[in-house]
């Protein structure tokens, strides 16, 4: 479904991706994971579009994601749930779900998707009138969640949904991503919780400044020494 | 179905249909004098919601003293060098505000600069037409303005000009002011709006849901920016003056700033509002002030500044303590009850 090779990207003259390769297939659930400053996030940001890459090749079930500007990207089915879940503060939940469905394929079936997404996550149909910036943590997580799934979307980019969330909601949050898995979504997901996120992926990519340097199956991976000392603290 | 809100616009209107009727009335010697402050507020109210689509979204700009002074003086200049009707002359000098609007915004919207940098921008782009207007003195007039040369009686369907018959003058600057009152809530209920909500508040978001947030400001820009040049125009027919001063520069974007900030920028009367607000203050205090013997007699000169300056420090004295703008106030405390 979704392809890369070989992409490199940067911020000015400074390069934080190297020869990126990775693929997902449809109906996977995909893990990048790191450190820190690895270039997790700058990766989610280049395949939504938010920052060119400067080579290599990118595609979207054959289309071209390189030439394809960021708001173009959500037609091609990519929908991001970006870093600390940047929704509109200002707007009421229900209106923030109504931007979700912005594109115009998606308007048509807003009502429709509406009922879904609540079916879905019933708490944002109880607060659906009030601002997003009012909410917990974990409910605007739940928020920008649903946001993007409103777009009706075959691949769900989300950044470090984790980010910043109480221990026990962290838990919760994980179970989101198990749900929207269970809905047939594909998704490529960014942690930093590598023994949470391993037990939600079937596969995982290990980047390190900027550079795949591991790949394989969630159980490898969670079996080698090294991610386990480095990244899981056994 | 008839709500209360319908009421309330129905006896609006017609109250408003009926002004002259009432003013002329009250006022049976000075009539002219009150129609001509209603004129100017119901202008002002126009240009004050042109300037609010933009500023609503938090492009805030100080470039719309140029759109309403290219709307004043491409009207007139067209009309007085090349004989062109306004009815043409308008339109293109929208056009030439729209291109320009677009021109100066394209390039910030695409760099992503907002806030005070975009309005650093925009003033920088007042300054310069007003430049143009001041050294192109040979058509313009400089700083001393100009006049749309009189056609006939100065009562013409041909040459857009109304400015004898106040009570015909009202009725078309009401017919504006309504006209932009339409177009607010055209956009109010469009996805254009929530779309440049999403974008004023993050544009990494905005983009990130498909929002093409560069031409959902373009869009914008260019509603905002005819609506203002039309709004100047309209003035420069009615005055039969143009000015550097009155129409074209910082002064006037700052005063539909102030006003637009004191009246409300999130709620469709609040610009009209702000244009009440400022029109009477500055008309009152001018009046007031300026008339009384004792202030002159105590300050001498300096009596002609107390009116500015009284009205300065109302705006700001607004701005800290009412910053969503005395309908927005208003509204809330509403509500609350």
């Amino acid at each position: 479904m979704l392809d890369l090779k070989g992409v490199d990207a940067g911020y000015g003259a400074f390069q934080a991706l190297f020869g990126i390769s990775m693929r997902v297939n449809a109906g996977e659930a995909v893990a990048v994971i790191g450190a820190n400053g690895a270039g997790k996030t700058t990766l989610m940001r280049v395949i939504s579009g938010m920052l060119p890459a400067s080579s290599g090749t990118m595609t979207m079930e054959g289309s071209d994601l390189r030439t394809t500007p960021p708001h173009k990207v959500v037609e091609l089915g990519i929908a991001h749930v970006p870093e600390s879940r940047r929704l509109f503060p200002r707007l009421s939940v229900e209106d923030n779900l109504r931007l979700g469905a912005y594109i115009p394929s998606a308007r048509a079936h807003f009502a429709e998707r509406l009922d879904y997404v609540y079916g879905l996550f019933p708490r944002l149909k109880e607060r659906r009138g009030q601002f997003a910036g009012t909410m917990s943590g974990g409910e605007q997580q739940m928020c920008a969640i649903a946001r993007a799934l409103m777009s009706k979307p075959k691949l769900v980019l989300l950044d470090e949904p984790s980010m910043g969330l109480a221990p026990v909601i962290v838990q919760q949050v994980f179970d989101l991503v198990r749900r929207i898995r269970t809905e047939g979504y594909t998704v490529l997901i960014v942690e930093q919780n590598v023994s949470q996120v391993l037990k939600v992926a079937d596969r995982a990519y290990l980047l390190e400044v900027g550079r795949i340097v591991q790949s394989g199956s969630s159980a490898e991976l969670a079996a080698s020494d090294e991610i386990r000392k480095a990244y899981m603290g056994i | 179905m008839i709500t209360q809100k319908h009421i309330a616009w129905a006896v609006g209107l017609t109250a408003l249909l009926l002004l002259p009727l009432l003013i002329r009335l009250m006022f049976p010697d000075t009539d002219r004098y009150y129609l001509h402050l209603v004129i100017q507020i119901l202008i002002w109210a126009f240009i004050y919601t042109g300037w609010s689509m933009m500023g609503r979204f938090g492009l805030t700009s100080l470039g719309h003293g140029a759109f309403t002074g290219i709307g004043a003086y491409v009207t007139v200049l067209l009309w007085n060098f090349a004989g062109i009707t306004p009815w043409i002359g308008i339109p293109v000098a929208m056009l030439v505000a729209t291109l320009a609007g677009l021109l100066v915004g394209y390039p910030c919207f695409r760099m992503r600069i907002t806030g005070h940098y975009f309005a650093l921008l925009t003033l920088a782009f007042t300054e310069f037409v007003r430049l143009c207007i001041i050294g192109l003195r040979d058509w313009t007039g400089g700083s001393l303005g100009t006049q749309p040369t009189r056609y006939g009686d100065g009562l013409s369907f041909y040459a857009v000009q109304f400015e004898p018959n106040r009570v015909l003058a009202y009725y078309i600057v009401l017919a504006v002011w309504l006209i932009g009152l339409m177009i607010w809530v055209k956009v109010d209920r469009s996805m254009d709006r929530y779309a440049l909500d999403a974008a004023s508040q993050d544009e990494d978001a905005a983009a990130s849901v498909g929002i093409n947030v560069t031409r959902e400001k373009l869009k914008i820009t260019a509603v905002s920016s005819a609506m203002c040049a039309f709004g100047g125009a309209i003035y420069g027919q009615y005055q039969m003056y143009i000015g550097p001063e009155t129409i074209a520069g910082l002064g006037v974007s700052l005063n539909i700033v102030f006003a637009v900030i004191a009246g409300g920028i999130w709620s469709l009367m609040g610009p009209t509002f702000g244009a009440v607000f400022t029109q009477v203050l500055a008309e009152g205090l001018r009046v007031g002030l300026r008339g009384s013997e004792t202030l002159s007699k105590l300050l001498g000169q300096s009596a002609l500044a107390l009116d500015t300056f009284i009205y300065g420090l109302l705006l700001v004295l607004f701005i800290i303590y009412m910053p969503k703008g005395v309908i927005g106030t208003l509204a809330e405390r509403f509500r609350q009850k």
